[in-house]
């Protein structure tokens, strides 16, 4: 007994252990796009989990909201996700809107020169949001210039939201029942054929602007290695996840707010809605960081056709506001959602017939994309956290609220 | 070929015809010292030589650094630094006045001597190269006989001022950017060292001078152009320098989109800018190598005339292969460090050993200064070139431009 | 399917679990349902063919004023195939929120319930991983409740401003 346990001890066993090293990535880090802190658990470069722990951004948003009267929860909507104000702002009016018509007695209808305004609006804010996206994640992947050359167009735009409402990022510009009249802009008159007209040159630069960048970046061979076939999020995975917009499109769902379930005047616009499909020759899947990164850079033509359809109608005369004594709905709840840039961004509004909500619940669409993340970086890399996080393009904003 | 001694070291420089270190030493101040002991000489050259490439040298990356930025900027539809100096040339100079201004940070928890000293071992490191460079026939430090053997020697040292740097800092990042760099460094040295070695079979030297010497007659003797497998093993040389010098797309052991700023993560102050000018300074001499060992080095594009040689010659050669590698920085994403591995060892080492093989039986076939090889050999990558350019084209051509299915 | 339609089939399905539909409140109906049912009747919704919510857009707890009645948590819940909503909700006491967690059903669920626990303290039992998410781990109390007081010092840094 004793001589076969000497023998045993003399075997030895080879036993190659690494030590897992924990990282902290963030909350201060250059490319976790804000204050999101990732907690990574590496065997070497390779990525064995990654917790996202989030909250450093909470400014009590739903808290401050049940305080306030609604005119006076709009700006806190804008510093949700500060990247596309303006469709936060419309995102929450729709929702009241939707609940004060629900009341019977009250009757009042948005103008028509304000929706007109607000889908104008709220598209060019869209590619604001689209190219801030292109050109951080071009920055993540290591190349820098075409984060300046987004930049260089991002700021003709907010040059033109700066014309429309003094603001360059926080715009409170769309109101409950219309658009702000802060800036006068009377219909028919030299300010408003101004304003058009910048954003049709605008709109004429832009748009060969987008295949530039497709060269630039898109079509880049090192771009395309790090991103196709990376993170793959299956239609199934993205819809329990509840990722939304350019995420769930470019996991092959072919889903928009704004053509299936038409708010606004969406439904008199004639677009196409970008969605991923494999593409053999560069050996993209549906689902991938590229997918969803290409999704963007479709949307943004898109949204394009839009203010070039307003533009070619023109602005309908009128007011931009709506007659509305008080903006007071009536007892009831609503969960209203619109199509933000970052995908689906709802509203869960609960009235008791006062000017003060009693639960305002926002719905974000980076934070069920970012719950993914988890999932989706199990065994990569820590190069392809970053792609990862770049493809489904959060703002931290909006994540903590 | 003289043994390698220290000894022999200073004999050389002393030997070497033409220097005109030691030409001005011996004949200039010598003289006009009175009793001066002749074995001096020797030291008063090396003194003299190191005073002028350490007065000299230092400048260039000031000079770069700030190329850079206005490359940059040129790049990005911006105007780069403007305020301090016309045009914003004494930039870098309020820069490094800054730098030495600051905080001179030292981890508490790390190893304190080998963080002080890492950055000293990769700036001496990098300006000791510079040593053997030939900028023109009279300016080089030391002509030795195995010139390039010192230069990919000291060069690799490089490396270990890096781990030190990341493993001393006592940070996660640092030590992930070293280690990537450790890897990254050691896996190019291989396709960078064969790639060298194809230039010297043709060439039978380790010497600098001796290599430009068979580059004399002009443009098509360059030897990147005298057999197809020096122009690859030229594409070769340079994509590895940029993977040696850490510069995008392989910036991996600085990814700052990754991991922070890598090895220098925790450097700041004069220690970091040590840092940022020897990266710098790496740059401007693998460029000078690469144009040493294939683009004719100090001779001109003429034979017979000095069109475009010399000094003058050399450095706009040098600043071209830098501003080819600014330009890819500014341009291209950064590779993973997985497909980084893979562009090493799956294709430059195979394409690498090749290489040598095929120059091998190059060198069989053909003299080295067979006019009739320079023929053929420009034929066949003229050839190369067209095809690879059909192929390329039919490629990309039938990859589609993606478009987004629409409903 | 409507709304009544849904409940039609609920109510067929669960019986007493399923308490009432609420009409009375403008903007959007919901079925009230009660706590202890919420996974079988979110695993047959997800499941049933002819139902088949494949996506909850939003969780959200509800604290509708300081009494103890109006506690409650809220499901949205949407089917992509046959374009129809349901709200759910599951009324609560306050005293001891305790409900089956459905985060294993809809992946979206895990990061709203951590929200609801963190807000509003509410216990989703099943939960794999119930932390705090926007709060500090040892923060005290659930400041979404209508009966929150907000405490004077966090770790010595004063909190009203």
């Amino acid at each position: 007994m004793e001589s076969t346990q000497s023998t045993e001890s003399k075997i030895i066993e080879l036993q190659p252990f690494t030590d897992e090293m924990i990282v902290n990535m963030g909350p201060q880090h250059p490319s976790t796009h804000g204050v999101l802190r990732l907690e990574l658990r590496l065997d070497g470069e390779v990525v064995r989990e990654a917790i996202p722990h989030i909250g450093y951004l909470h400014r009590c948003f739903e808290k401050h909201s049940e305080n306030l009267s609604y005119p006076q929860i709009i700006p806190f909507t804008d510093r949700m996700d500060y990247v596309a104000a303006m469709n936060q702002n419309w995102g929450f009016c729709l929702a009241v809107e939707k609940l004060m018509e629900a009341d019977e007695e009250k009757e009042f209808a948005i103008p028509e020169r304000a929706e007109y305004l607000r889908v104008l609006i709220c598209e060019l804010n869209r590619i604001a949001s689209h190219l801030l996206s292109f050109g951080t994640y071009g920055m993540d992947l290591g190349a820098f210039t075409p984060f300046l050359y987004a930049f260089r167009d991002r700021e003709r735009l907010l040059l033109l939201f700066e014309k429309v409402c003094g603001a360059r990022l926080t715009y409170n510009y769309i109101r409950i029942g219309g658009v702000s009249e802060i800036i006068p802009m009377e219909p028919g008159s030299i300010d408003e054929q101004n304003f058009l007209d910048e954003i049709e040159e605008f709109l004429d630069y832009f748009e060969p602007q987008i295949d530039e960048y497709n060269d630039l970046l898109t079509s880049n061979s090192i771009f395309s290695e790090r991103t196709v076939g990376v993170a793959v999020m299956s239609a199934e995975m993205a819809l329990s996840y509840g990722a939304t917009g350019p995420n769930l499109r470019g996991s092959g769902v072919d889903w928009d707010l704004r053509r299936d379930e038409p708010y606004s005047i969406y439904d008199r616009f004639d677009f196409d809605v970008p969605v991923a499909e494999d593409i053999p020759e560069l050996g993209a899947v549906v689902g991938d960081c590229w997918s969803r990164y290409k999704i963007r850079m479709d949307e943004m033509k898109e949204s394009v056709s839009i203010c070039r359809q307003i533009l070619a109608e023109g602005l309908p005369d009128g007011p931009v506001m709506a007659e509305l004594k008080a903006v007071r709905p009536p007892k009831g709840e609503l969960y209203f959602r619109s199509e933000a840039p970052r995908g689906e961004l709802g509203f869960y509004i609960v009235s008791d017939g006062t000017p003060k909500p009693v639960r305002v619940k926002g719905r974000s669409p980076c934070f069920s994309a970012l719950s993914a993340l988890q999932e989706l970086s199990q065994g990569l890399m820590v190069a392809d956290i970053i792609a990862i996080i770049g493809s489904i393009d959060i703002v931290m904003g909006e994540v903590d609220r | 070929m003289s043994e390698i001694l220290p000894s022999s070291f200073f004999i050389q420089i002393q030997d070497a015809s033409g220097n005109w270190a030691s030409d001005f030493v011996e004949n200039v101040i010598i003289p006009k010292i009175p009793h001066f002991p002749v074995e001096l000489g020797t030291v008063l050259v090396m003194i003299a030589c190191a005073g002028i490439f350490v007065a000299v040298v230092p400048l260039l990356p000031l000079v770069l650094v700030l190329a850079e930025r206005k490359v940059a900027a040129r790049f990005q539809n911006r105007t780069g630094p403007m305020r301090v100096g016309p045009w914003g040339t004494l930039q870098t100079l309020a820069d490094g006045v800054k730098l030495i201004f600051k905080e001179d940070f030292i981890p508490p928890q790390g190893d304190k001597l080998l963080f002080l000293l890492a950055p000293y071992v990769i700036f001496a490191c990098s300006f000791a190269v510079f040593a053997a460079i030939p900028f023109s026939q009279e300016i080089i430090v030391s002509d030795f006989n195995i010139g390039i053997f010192y230069i990919m020697a000291i060069s690799s040292v490089i490396v270990m001022g890096v781990i030190m740097a990341g493993w001393s800092s006592n940070s996660k990042w640092s030590l992930l950017g070293s280690l990537r760099s450790a890897a990254q460094i050691v896996s190019y040295e291989i396709p960078l060292g064969l790639s060298i070695l194809t230039v010297i079979m043709l060439v039978g030297s380790l010497s600098m001078t001796d290599i430009v010497a068979t580059q004399e007659n002009g443009f098509f003797s360059w030897l990147i152009f005298r057999s197809p497998f020096t122009f690859l093993a030229f594409f070769i040389f340079f994509i590895s320098s940029i993977a040696e010098v850490n510069r995008t797309p392989f910036d991996l052991p600085e990814a700052e989109s990754e991991i922070v700023a890598g090895f220098h993560t925790e450097y700041s102050g004069m220690r970091f800018a040590l840092f940022f000018i020897a990266e710098y300074a790496n740059m401007f001499a693998v460029s000078a190598i690469g144009v040493t060992l294939f683009l004719g080095g100090y001779e001109g594009i003429l034979p017979g005339y000095d069109f475009l040689g010399g000094l003058p010659g050399f450095v706009i050669k040098t600043l071209g292969l830098v501003f080819l590698m600014m330009w890819l920085r500014w341009t291209l994403p950064r590779l993973r460090v997985d497909q980084l591995m893979n562009l090493c060892w799956k294709y430059f080492i195979p394409i690498s050993f090749f290489n040598i093989l095929g120059t091998g039986i190059w060198g069989l076939i053909f003299k080295t200064d067979d006019i009739w090889s320079i023929g053929i050999s420009c034929t066949i990558i003229y050839v190369g070139l067209i095809s690879a350019y059909v192929i390329a084209g039919r490629v990309f051509s039938r990859k589609p431009e993606p478009q987004a299915s629409s409903v | 399917m409507n709304l009544e339609e849904i409940y039609q089939v609920l109510k067929d399905k669960f019986g007493e679990s399923v308490l009432l539909l609420d009409t009375e409140l403008s903007g959007d109906h919901s079925i009230h349902i009660s706590p202890a049912a919420i996974v079988e009747i979110s695993t047959f919704l997800l499941e049933t063919e002819t139902l088949a919510f494949d996506t909850l857009m939003c969780l959200s707890g509800v604290d509708l004023s300081a009494k103890d009645e109006e506690f409650a948590v809220v499901y949205h819940l949407y089917s992509m195939n046959h374009r129809h909503k349901v709200v759910l909700k599951t009324p609560l006491p306050k005293s001891n929120p305790q409900l089956p967690s459905v985060s294993h059903i809809w992946k979206t669920a895990d990061w709203h319930e951590r929200e609801a626990y963190d807000l509003y303290g509410i216990v989703f039992e099943g939960h794999t991983d119930l932390r705090r998410l926007l709060l500090p781990d040892d923060w005290e109390g659930y400041p979404l409740r209508k009966d929150y007081e907000e405490p004077d010092f966090y770790r010595g840094m004063r909190v009203p401003y």
